[in-house]
């Protein structure tokens, strides 16, 4: 049989006999499309790659940051 | 002093704080119970015994909702440092980036394609196959810990880099430095440990929880065994790593050391507090009695910080105040400066950036040497520029007293635990009496208190400090809308409430259920 094809075999027998597993591959792809649908894009921005667009920008905007926090 | 949003920087930390010890529910279990999993498969595989094939995939059942629930809960402060903390993001540069993407990469080719083998493989792979998948998903989760706790010992005590002012970034000239600094030996070596401890207490109470019922009496009484000889080991070892955990925070923290000791006082010979009540609003210069009671061991705390009976031990105080001998980072003697030295070291620190900034810009190459010359010769206290009184130095001294002696007492009191049961569970007849049983079972919530007030110590122990001397929480954090902050806070504590709630409800039932084909 195709290596590949015995892989995928593997897995989807695997999936198919769980039991508890099912309920917990449920919660597992609930959390992941809370954090990266919904927590990620509307409310976790990477600041400084979404307000700059290269990293000369960026580190000039850090160094204003540090420098003017102390004043 | 620019104005700083204290609400902004409490929440950012209160909202890391909260990810954090939920993140870290998850995954003291699953750092412990793999080897234990992994010891069970073993049995099997030399013995060929099929019970032991039950006992081990019974502890893996519940390895499996531990694990599904826990899983990708770290990948949120990953989210946080892009959002709230993006200056310490960019400051930390590839210090943080190389590890990470290092534990990236275990986690996701071996944990996620041996954890597969080891779930779905029974009587599909050979059961040399199976064994080997299940001890490499053991290796695979603990040095994906390796990674994390390596950046965060390198926040305890910067190594292996420097600070690039054209670019604002501390690139990493090391990686070694990284990776073998004593720090991060001792975190990594500690906190995986404290995790064994938990683990064998988890496999320890639920094993109890059977013999109580009457049920699974062969795979209990197996599995206390394996538990308690784990714990037994791995809970002497943690008093080890402890102790080089302590040493290094001597030498490097010892900030953080005073408050774990409740030291404002230094002296020679300082003696190690057992137990103690900490004596409420105690200011670190005015001349009451820190304790309300303590009880205390002689000499022993400059023996541990300092291997010496006679080594001063600097307090809070003199910490402030400076003027005592220490001994630096190349090995000499040498007077500590006053916190006010510091913040003006790191004041000058911090001007010689912008004008180095400026000079850059104006493409003076004479005045960027100059400038630079006196960045370096100063960063090592530039993070005291942002500081601005004596209070702002200390952490929380009570938190962290109290944390540190709950973690120390539980995990003496599990080296114990472990003897005991050992004891009577090698004698001619298993017999453990019902109280010790019941006892087992209120172990669980004990051990997960003191693993979480492990991490307490480590990091309310080092505030104001984001990066060591180098950056404190206030310079650290982004400026955004504080109220944004406020109801991500409380998303994540519905959030990950939910997650535990669901964990603890399949965990309950899949432990009810007990293990599959028969068990006696």
């Amino acid at each position: 049989m195709n290596p590949l094809k015995k892989v995928f075999l593997f897995y989807y027998e695997g999936f198919k006999s769980m039991t508890v597993g099912k309920s917990l591959w449920l919660i597992i792809l609930i959390k992941l499309f809370i954090m990266f649908a919904i927590l990620k894009i509307f409310f976790f921005p990477n600041l400084l790659k979404r307000n700059f667009d290269s990293d000369s920008d960026r580190s000039n905007y850090v160094i204003e940051q540090l420098t003017t926090k102390s004043k | 002093m620019e104005h700083f949003d204290l609400s902004l920087v409490n929440w950012s930390r209160a909202q890391f704080a909260l990810t954090a010890m939920y993140h870290w529910v998850f995954v003291p279990l699953t750092l412990g119970l793999a080897f234990i999993i992994a010891f069970m498969e073993t049995l099997y595989y030399k013995t060929k015994n099929e019970e032991w094939k039950r006992i081990t995939k019974f502890w893996m059942t519940l390895f499996g909702v531990n694990f599904a629930i826990g899983v990708a809960t770290g990948i949120i402060l990953e989210f946080e440092f892009g959002t709230n903390w993006s200056n310490y993001s960019w400051f930390v540069g590839d210090i943080f980036g190389a590890p990470l993407a290092i534990e990236g990469i275990m986690a996701f080719f071996m944990e996620s394609t041996f954890i597969a083998v080891m779930f779905f493989g029974w009587n599909k792979v050979s059961k040399k196959f199976h064994l080997i998948s299940t001890w490499l998903v053991a290796i695979g989760a603990n040095l994906s810990a390796l990674w994390i706790l390596v950046a965060n010992a390198w926040m305890q005590h910067p190594a292996g880099m420097y600070f690039n002012p054209e670019t604002a970034r501390n690139e990493m000239n090391n990686f070694w430095d990284v990776l073998f600094s004593p720090v991060a030996i001792n975190k990594f070596l500690h906190t995986v440990s404290s995790g064994y401890v938990l683990s064998a207490i988890f496999v320890i109470g639920v094993s109890a929880w059977f013999i109580l019922k009457g049920r699974h009496l062969l795979l209990a009484k197996r599995s206390i065994i394996i538990a308690s000889v784990f714990g037994l080991v791995t809970s002497l070892f943690l008093v080890l790593t402890g102790d080089g955990s302590a040493y290094q925070v001597a030498q490097k923290q010892p900030m953080k050391l005073a408050a774990m000791e409740g030291l404002y006082e230094g002296s020679e010979g300082a003696p190690l507090v057992v137990v103690g009540a900490l004596t409420p609003g105690k200011e670190y210069n005015d001349s009451r009695n820190p304790f309300v009671f303590r009880v205390q061991i002689p000499r022993l705390l400059s023996f541990l910080g300092y291997r010496s009976g006679e080594a001063f031990v600097p307090g809070v105080k003199n910490l402030v105040e400076g003027g005592y001998i220490y001994t630096n980072k190349e090995g000499k003697e040498q007077l500590a400066l006053s916190l006010e030295q510091k913040m003006e070291r790191g004041k000058i620190a911090i001007q010689a950036l912008a004008d180095y900034k400026a000079a850059s810009d104006a493409k003076d190459t004479t005045a960027m040497a100059y400038h630079k010359n006196l960045l370096d010769s100063n960063f090592e206290y530039f993070g005291y520029g942002y500081l601005n009184n004596p209070k702002s130095i200390i952490p929380n001294i009570p938190l962290t007293f109290y944390s540190f002696h709950i973690m120390v007492g539980l995990g003496f009191l599990f080296i114990l635990f472990f003897a005991v049961l050992l004891y009577l569970a090698l004698r001619k007849e298993f017999k453990i009496k019902k109280w010790l049983l019941r006892i087992s079972i209120l172990m669980i919530p004990l051990a997960y208190i003191a693993s979480q007030a492990g991490w307490i110590v480590a990091e309310v122990g080092r505030q104001p400090w984001v990066i060591q001397d180098i950056l404190p929480s206030v310079a650290a954090v982004s400026r955004i809308d504080s109220g944004a902050v406020q109801v991500t806070f409380f998303l994540f504590l519905i959030i990950f409430t939910t997650l535990l709630i669901a964990e603890l409800k399949i965990m309950f039932k899949q432990i009810k259920l007990g293990p599959k084909e028969g068990g006696k």
